[in-house]
């Protein structure tokens, strides 16, 4: 079981900063996230893409950003459970929570933070009505497991990297491969491009373009696809794995079934105090919340995470006085030992 | 009705049909034009924010305007995106313009 002060949901920058605020106040925090990275949709979406609106930052990319704000919080320690999705979360008789994820990873906090943004990132998955019946009996929307398709047949639908590069490495272990875009022309790196057009040459990858597919074929297991070729008549491809492959789409996900008050696909708060979901001890900040006026903005994200860790504390130590402490004046003191102060001005009377 | 505002007629994923003023003087594009009408829930249409990345505001042109021609960006994402037909665009990267008026689109099934 992992402890912590403030668990936090979502490592995107509201998730990041909130890791500062709560150092500040001595406050530990965990971060779970979705993604195999912190960054959120700065470094899943748009690392490369500059942001304007940083204050006292002209422009700044994504992806930057993202480094920075792991920077700044460095000597706070936060911890990482990444490549899980937060799936359930129980109260507890002294009112601290356990969430769980979806690989069973326990973690144990007196305050929950939600900073998930528009949700977890999750395979989008093709509008195929019976494809729910197949999904792990043939259909994968993630290749986790090479050698599940060693000597087997496999299509695979999509036209970016992924699709291209899964396509190639494959036919070195499946007995066939059969990519189907629905577009003649691949947006992949060159070389995969052209790598995929050398291994259809060689007959080892069977292309076919411009082409859905539109229904599923099986009993327990998936046995073929049925195929749409733009001027053709539609046609049955036999095989034993079906991999879409279309890039990742945020969902809001298990959070929606967590009892907290759900408005506009995100989590309704008080915006007026703190920044606390219905539920005493959960909080929602960044873009994942909801309240009169709202902005999807990162540094509404920044505001709103402060705010939210001053409430924290009064949370968990309900009995201490505390008040504000600007940074200039006190410093930051890390939990790894390390100090930030202002240097002392050097003072010399004049004899 | 202020003189740079354009008429639009907008068909919601219900069906329904909805006759709206765009301005063209804020920058505006087809996306956010149906976020300010509230002609689809929050969370379900421009989700990426307007950067061509996620095909929540694809939409089907209904009328024969002569649009400007899709970027590489809206490309790719077309090409990613599923419902997708001759007419598809993305909300997003369609500005608001003087050139739109009478404009009709249906916006596609949410996927």
């Amino acid at each position: 079981m992992i402890e912590t002060d403030i668990l936090i949901i979502g490592a995107g920058p509201t998730g990041l900063f909130t890791v500062f605020e709560a150092g500040l106040l001595k406050l530990r925090c965990h971060l779970i996230d979705a993604l195999p990275q912190p960054g959120g949709q700065c470094s899943e979406i748009y690392p490369k893409k500059p942001i304007y609106d940083i204050p006292a930052y002209p422009e700044i990319l994504a992806g930057d950003l993202t480094k920075n704000l792991m920077e700044q919080i460095k000597q706070f320690e936060p911890g990482f459970t990444l490549g899980e999705r937060a799936d359930t979360i129980e109260k507890q008789e002294d009112g601290t929570f356990i969430v769980t994820t979806n690989k069973g990873t326990k973690h144990h906090a007196p305050v929950v933070a939600i900073a998930g943004g528009l949700g977890s990132f999750e395979p989008r998955k093709p509008p195929i009505s019976n494809i729910k019946d197949f999904e792990d009996k043939g259909v994968e929307y993630i290749i986790k497991e090479p050698e599940l398709y060693r000597d087997k047949d496999v299509v695979i639908a999509g036209g970016g990297d992924s699709a291209l590069d899964w396509s190639i490495f494959l036919t070195d272990v499946a007995k066939s491969v059969t990519l189907i875009h629905r577009r003649n022309e691949f947006r992949g790196a060159l070389d995969s491009v052209e790598k995929v057009q050398e291994l259809k040459n060689l007959g080892k990858i069977r292309l076919i373009t411009p082409a859905e597919v539109k229904g599923i074929l099986g009993e327990d297991h998936v046995t073929g696809v049925a195929v749409e070729q733009k001027g053709k008549e539609p046609f049955i491809v036999d095989t034993n794995h079906f991999i879409p492959l279309f890039g990742l789409a945020p969902k809001l996900g298990p959070i929606a079934n967590w009892g907290l008050d759900i408005e506009k696909n995100a989590i309704k708060v008080n915006n007026a105090l703190d920044y606390q979901s219905n539920i005493p001890g959960i909080y929602a900040i960044g873009d994942v919340n909801t309240y009169p006026g709202k902005l999807k903005l990162i540094l509404c994200g920044f505001h709103e995470a402060t705010l939210m860790c001053q409430s924290a504390y009064k949370r968990i130590y309900p009995d201490k006085k505390y008040v504000m402490k600007y940074t200039t004046v006190g410093g930051v003191e890390g939990f790894d030992g390390t100090k930030k102060e202002a240097p002392k001005a050097v003072v010399k009377a004049i004899e | 009705m202020s003189n740079q505002d354009v008429n639009i007629k907008i068909i919601d994923r219900e069906g329904v049909i909805h006759e709206v003023l765009a301005p063209t003087d804020m920058n505006m594009n087809m996306m956010e034009v149906v976020r300010s009408y509230e002609i689809a829930p929050e969370g379900t249409i421009g989700v990426c924010g307007g950067m061509a990345m996620c095909a929540s505001c694809q939409c089907y042109i209904e009328s024969d305007h002569e649009l400007p021609e899709k970027s590489e960006d809206e490309e790719a994402m077309l090409a990613e995106a599923f419902y997708v037909e001759d007419n598809s665009r993305l909300g997003c990267q369609i500005r608001i313009t003087p050139e739109l008026e009478g404009l009709k689109i249906t916006l596609a099934p949410e996927s």
